[in-house]
């Protein structure tokens, strides 16, 4: 279906893994295209509920691909041409999505990591901002993701000084939803998946977009936009099981509607 | 009134008459007879004592894509001109009640020309809005270049038509083309709920508002002061000024009957 992407959807989990190990899964225009593809496709279908995004072989994704970096290139146009388009699709998925870094996270790759909803660590994986030693500035939402994750002053340091972050060290920063021992890895990343894939999917879909709306609304927009997203969860028979299921004193059974 | 037409579907509701686009296989694409079908649900609207607030709003995913390009494609400028292609358009304009629009979706072209002739707009954060004319060799024919230019002013407008730019719901509100941007699933329930706040208010005092605030956009500031002067005048001679101002004295709720 994708050339530099794998794609499957088992238990309403969409799973993308970046497929191109011999190159720890470095950017190239194909790929882009292909991961924007992938979540555009995963968001519409219905029986998705939840995004996994991941890399095949050791590494996350180890950035843009150097190789096809050429001296005459307009940075700014690739970025335009090929990032900000992926980026916006992953900003406007109503559904979760799980950064699995099952390894490194490079420049770019690390971009990917911070504009998903959860990132899960394996306990070798590790991030870098990697721009400033090629001297360039991290892109690709990486410096609007990052002050808003873990704070101006730490988002300054990795930035600027560029150095190798370890999964521990990530996690201690509060860039890690958790750190998952190697032998766990696929068993936790699963479960985690699953879990949120049933769970009440508009409810989730509501409190992404308000919580990224809180960025830049006054407490009045903001609730206002609480007040309609609540007529809309308000509506859902999510909203009815999960009530029902209170009262009943058992576990809800949430269709994701 | 009519309740079969081709490309639409209207209806009457307490004091709402609706009007829904409904060629959704084509995102509502605009075509002669969808705009001959608006306006002649809107002049019978507008002769309608019961109806107060015109709603419009479109089926399906887009509020209208476009115009139909496929009945357009082989005319000539001599085609236009001995059909008056957009007589309609100028007789949409001047439906004195007000209207107030609801958008999902795409408002290209024809569709955001046919969004400008609301009064009001409500717009689902999915709505995108744009001119993409000049991507096809021509440009907007149905008050555009005009009306876009009127709300953002030339400098914005010039750009946005140039590139065919597509404008997003949050660009649209920051420019003042759109009141306020709802959650998708309740644009219709909002619109609604705005449209019957307005419906209750005293028919004339909107009527004339609405005259007077069209008016403004058009001449000086100095001939519309006279104009809105002597709109304000008039409401003098109705019985809902009377009932108004009774009851605001009364300390009660106005129950106001349009004359």
């Amino acid at each position: 279906m994708f050339e530099t992407v794998k794609y499957e959807v088992n238990n309403q989990v969409a799973w993308i893994t970046l497929n191109r190990p011999e190159k720890l899964n470095a950017f190239t225009e194909q790929l882009n295209k292909d991961l924007e593809r992938a979540v555009k496709q995963a968001n519409r279908n219905s029986a998705v509920r939840c995004l996994v995004i991941t890399g095949e072989g050791r590494a996350f994704c180890s950035g843009e691909d150097l190789a096809g970096v050429k001296e005459d290139m307009d940075h700014g146009e690739v970025l335009r041409r090929r990032y900000n388009p992926m980026v916006m699709e992953l900003h406007k998925c109503d559904k979760p999505i799980v950064a699995a870094v099952n390894g490194v996270a490079a420049g770019a790759g690390m971009s990917l990591a911070l504009a998903c909803d959860f990132r899960l660590l394996s306990e070798k994986a590790s991030f870098i901002e990697a721009f400033i030693h090629v001297g360039l500035v991290p892109d690709a939402g990486n410096l609007y993701y990052l002050p808003k994750l873990i704070g101006h002053a730490k988002a300054l340091e990795l930035a600027v000084l560029g150095e190798k972050i370890s999964a521990q060290m990530a996690a201690d920063l509060g860039l890690a939803t958790k750190v998952i021992p190697l032998d766990r890895w696929e068993i936790e990343v699963t479960a985690f998946a699953e879990k949120l894939a049933a769970m009440p999917t508009t409810a989730i879909g509501l409190i992404k977009k308000n919580l990224k709306a809180s960025w830049d609304h006054s407490l009045e927009e903001g609730l206002e936009k609480d007040a309609q997203a609540q007529r809309v969860a308000g509506m859902t028979s999510d909203h009815r099981e999960g009530v029902q299921a209170f009262l009943e004193k058992r576990n809800p059974v949430f269709a994701g509607k | 009134m009519n309740n079969h037409y081709e490309c639409i579907e209207a209806s009457i509701n307490g004091k709402l008459g609706l009007i829904n686009l409904n060629r959704p296989k084509v995102l509502n694409a605009i075509n002669r007879q969808m705009v001959s079908d608006i306006l002649s649900v809107m002049e019978d609207f507008e002769e309608n004592d019961q109806v107060r607030v015109i709603v419009l709003s479109g089926n399906g995913r887009a509020f209208a894509a476009g115009a139909d390009i496929n009945e357009m494609a082989a005319d000539n400028a001599i085609d236009f001109e001995l059909r008056n292609q957009f007589k309609d358009w100028d007789r949409l304009a001047r439906i004195k009640k007000p209207i107030i629009g609801a958008v999902q979706g795409f408002a290209l072209g024809g569709g955001f020309e046919l969004a400008l002739c609301c009064d009001l707009l409500l717009a689902a954060d999915d709505a995108e809005f744009g001119f993409p004319e000049v991507n096809l060799g021509v440009m907007p024919g149905a008050g555009g270049t005009q009306r876009l230019t009127k709300l953002v002013g030339k400098t914005i407008a010039m750009e946005w038509l140039f590139v065919g730019k597509r404008i997003s719901a949050r660009e649209a509100l920051q420019f003042g083309i759109i009141n306020r941007i709802v959650a998708k699933e309740i644009l219709m329930e909002e619109t609604l709920k705005l449209a019957g706040e307005v419906a209750n208010q005293a028919p004339l005092s909107i009527r004339l508002i609405k005259e007077s605030v069209l008016k403004a956009v058009d001449v000086s500031l100095d001939e519309g002061m006279q104009f809105e002067r002597k709109n304000f005048y008039l409401l003098f001679s109705t019985e809902d000024q009377k009932e108004g101002m009774r009851a605001f004295q009364e300390k009660r709720k106005a129950n106001f009957k349009g004359k």
